[in-house]
């Protein structure tokens, strides 16, 4: 059978190490096209696992087909952004040129066509990934030229939309700087592992991911947990929707990612390093591994590094398959295991039982190059940027209704209203600080500051301008949290969905008052019982604009004097078109 | 076995808890819950089964911890802990899960052979649920009747996973896992359709381990007339503050 030998040989490739298994089976699914239940139970039989196991992790994972499919996907971007930005027409024009739908599995179709969340594209929006390839800036005249290409087996790289644009607005001291490849490397050498972490403690450095933890203590913490071997992994998975300045580093500064990576080798005392890179950013793959290559041949990886004796260190990059869920730290180090990425009770945190069951420090991208410019500059100097307890510069990924969307790298400490006069945006009617998982801030906010001690933020900024529906978008974020949560824990497997559907009852008309209560009190409830990051912030959508815009609600509610949430006609309209006729009326002629 | 199940380790010494006001004592590493339990005192829970590794699936003995929630059945026990756990808020935000449960799968408590034994059923008294105020998800949700022994009835699953762990850490089989992800999440059988493919037998503990009806032995309905069943003589949880 041809799945039996495509799948053994695939396993023999990877040593038949079952911790592997996402690596497998990206690889059995991009020669397959789809990982059926014969495909699961052959990779069960070669790696010797039950089954259910192997079933469990595919099943996970949004990018793996379980059936087959057209010959090419298009994974359109049906973000809040995109939706905003016409993602809904390029949608229908799409639907029109090839004759499908939606979600529709056709394996005779020459296209398929499925919706994704956030692709780190919002800045060129609407965007899609066509076989993996990017194309941006769509409009509804590009589809049948797209479609075309494709049916015509051209190659879509070539399209004048199959491009990405890196450009960064403002390129400040820290991320965008001009870079030395292998500097902080060489400075590192130089330096014990405790005085490299007492420089990140001199610069204050804390993560860049949303959470701001210290990254010296986390080094300090890791280092100190007494194993053998120790991993560092980069968190490369940036999934927050309006989140892409992890691409524009990847893109214009690996450099700095794998000199921090090495930095923090050096540090932790570790012999091997992963970057988690998420499996929409594929299309930077390629430039990854030659930069690897070329510090593998600079002598700033491999053995003895920059001639430092018993220094060795290595990368591998691993590619994800579709979950929000692994751009949380121990759902990432689940997913390197080549499990589904379902996040880890806490304590034992990663920094004591990591990857393979290790001390691990997972750092955001933008963390490690801090780290490695930090090694470089000093970190006197870093500690001098920004404000007192957010030291550095802050990449932010601004999008929606703005006149320059794109990456700005800015002082820890500026107002929101200063980002929105530099950014085109001062009608803005609210800013999405954080990406959903984060704020929803009213004008009344926009003299606050953008740092850990006011408005923390991982870095997506999405505004909303004066005309847009507002708890609309709030519904799709909410939706967008019941799509990735990861099902382990009920509050968030549950309460997730039942947050959006009462907020759609309310935007369909059908609210009251006593709903916005039930609506506020079930999302403290999923907020306070949920197991990890993901549910923890999944209502935050709905609260902080119940808190910031009750008036928008308030317009939306009926008074509370008996609305029926059933819709009886809809439910007649349903029971006629199974029944196939019209209710009697009693005037029939016998 | 993946490291979130991994019951923290013991080192035995013995520390002090505050619960509730209460000065218990605790072995150092055991689970709050365990601790608790150990002193007499309950924390409502549902994914938990003695004797099996703690999932943290349920939330329902979610504790504040320093005023931090987090689930007293995975997180240790040490020195000076200050916990909340009887407390008007946790015991409404509990209930309200076991809410969410009952409208996420379709269950037939009236009709339920399980009822009476069913934690589930049993936490909802507990906390003081008269009905689920969520709307019904309806959802379409596999039976299979096709072991000559065991039907699974996923309509009444809570996804738990106290069956998977109990068939591979006790049965040293591995009968059960779960598959996708979010609301769409089930409880999935190791073989290609159904338990008859799988080696599953009546007397599995992971039959046993099941909360509700959604695991039954088959031919074994009614044999204990309601009334005289588990929890309709006390309410879940007695065993523990006995």
């Amino acid at each position: 059978m041809v799945e039996t030998d495509v799948v053994n040989r695939i396993v023999q490739q990877f040593g038949g190490d079952r911790t592997r298994l996402l690596d497998m089976a990206r690889a059995v699914h991009a020669e397959l096209g789809h990982i059926s239940e014969e495909t699961v139970a052959a990779l069960a039989k070669a790696l010797d696992v039950p089954r259910v196991e192997v079933r469990d992790m595919v099943s996970f994972y949004a990018f793996f087909f379980r059936e087959p499919h057209g010959t090419n996907v298009i994974y359109l971007c049906h973000a809040v952004v995109e939706r905003m930005q016409g993602a809904d027409d390029i949608a229908r024009a799409l639907e029109e040129a090839t004759g499908t739908t939606f979600g529709a599995s056709d394996p005779d179709a020459d296209i398929t066509l499925r919706y994704t969340s956030c692709i780190g594209l919002s800045d060129q929006a609407p965007s899609a990934l066509v076989n993996g390839v990017p194309v941006t800036n769509l409009t509804v005249d590009d589809v049948p030229e797209l479609v075309a290409a494709l049916r015509g087996g051209r190659d879509i790289t070539r399209l004048r939309q199959a491009q990405v644009g890196n450009d960064v607005r403002t390129a400040g001291q820290v991320i965008f700087a001009p870079t030395e490849r292998g500097a902080a490397v060489r400075k590192a050498v130089t330096m014990t592992p405790d005085a490299i972490i007492e420089e990140l403690n001199v610069a204050r450095l804390r993560g860049r991911g949303g959470a701001g933890f210290p990254t010296a203590m986390k080094w300090k913490f890791c280092r100190q947990a007494k194993e053998d071997v120790h991993y560092v992994v980069c968190n490369a998975d940036e999934g927050e929707p309006g989140t892409f300045k992890d691409r524009a580093i990847l893109a214009l500064q690996p450099n700095l990612v794998f000199g921090g990576m090495t930095v923090a080798a050096r540090a932790l005392g570790a012999r091997k390093g992963i970057l988690y890179l998420r499996a929409e950013y594929e299309y930077l793959l390629r430039d990854l591994e030659s930069e690897l290559d070329k510090r593998r041949h600079l002598g700033l990886l491999g053995d003895n590094i920059c001639g430092c004796e018993g220094f060795d260190f290595d990368i591998r990059i691993q590619l994800g398959a579709g979950a929000y869920i692994c751009g949380e730290e121990s759902a990432l180090i689940e997913s390197l295991e080549g499990k589904r990425g379902a996040p880890r009770a806490r304590p034992p945190f990663p920094v004591e039982h990591g990857y393979l069951g290790k001390p691990t420090s997972v750092n955001n991208v933008e963390t490690l190059c801090c780290a490695a410019r930090i090694l470089v500059e000093g970190g006197a100097w870093f500690a001098d940027i920004g404000t007192k307890d957010s030291t550095g510069t802050k990449l932010l990924s601004v999008s929606g209704d703005c006149t320059k969307p794109g990456v700005y790298e800015l002082e820890y400490g500026l107002t929101v209203l200063q980002l929105l006069e530099r950014v085109g945006a001062e009608n803005a009617q609210a800013v999405q600080m954080g990406g959903p998982s984060g704020q929803c801030l009213a004008r009344k906010d926009f003299a606050r500051s953008i740092s850990f001690e006011d408005l923390p933020t991982g870095g997506s900024v999405i505004i909303f301008g004066p005309e847009r529906d507002l708890l609309e978008a709030m519904r799709q974020f909410t939706a967008f949290f019941a799509e990735e949560s990861c099902g382990w824990c009920a509050p968030c497997r549950v309460g997730t969905t039942l947050l959006e559907k009462c907020l759609q009852k309310i935007l369909d008309g059908k609210g009251t008052f006593s709903d916005l209560e039930a609506l506020e009190t079930l999302g403290e409830t999923v907020k306070t019982m949920s197991r990890c990051g993901l549910g923890q912030t999944a209502a935050n959508p709905i609260l902080t604009t119940l808190r910031n815009f009750p008036i928008l609600y308030a317009d939306r509610v009926r008074s509370d004097d008996g609305v029926m949430a059933f819709d009886l006609e809809r439910a007649k309209e349903e029971c006629c078109s199974v029944a196939g006729r019209a209710p009697a009326t009693g005037e029939e002629t016998p | 076995m993946s490291a979130q199940n991994d019951t923290p380790e013991t080192s035995g010494e013995t520390v002090k808890l505050l619960i509730d006001g209460v000065e218990i004592p605790a072995r150092e590493g055991q689970t709050i819950l365990e601790a608790a339990a150990d002193a007499g005192i309950y924390v409502p829970r549902l994914c938990y089964r003695e004797g099996l590794p703690p999932g943290g699936h349920c939330r329902i003995c979610t504790v504040k911890v320093n005023g931090r929630p987090t689930s007293a059945c995975t997180f240790p026990a040490s020195e000076g802990l200050v916990l909340e756990n009887n407390t008007d808020e946790l015991n409404t935000m509990r209930r309200q899960v076991v809410e969410m449960l009952f409208v996420e799968g379709n269950h037939v408590c009236p009709s339920c052979e399980a009822s009476g034994d069913c934690e589930l059923q049993a936490l909802g008294y507990r906390l003081g649920m008269i009905a689920p105020q969520y709307p019904y998800q309806n959802t379409t949700r596999e039976l299979d009747a096709s072991h000559p022994d065991v039907m699974l009835d996923r309509n009444r699953c809570v996804l738990c996973g106290r069956c998977a762990r109990a068939s591979r850490e006790l049965d040293g089989k591995s009968v059960f896992g779960f598959e996708g992800r979010g609301i769409g999440k089930r409880i999935a059988v190791n073989a290609s359709h159904g338990l008859a493919g799988t080696d599953i037998d009546a007397a599995d503990e992971a039959v046993a381990a099941c909360p509700t009806g959604c695991l039954l032995v088959k031919r074994q309905a009614n044999l204990i007339p309601v009334g005289k069943r588990t929890y309709d003589k006390t309410p879940i949880g007695t065993d523990v503050e006995a």
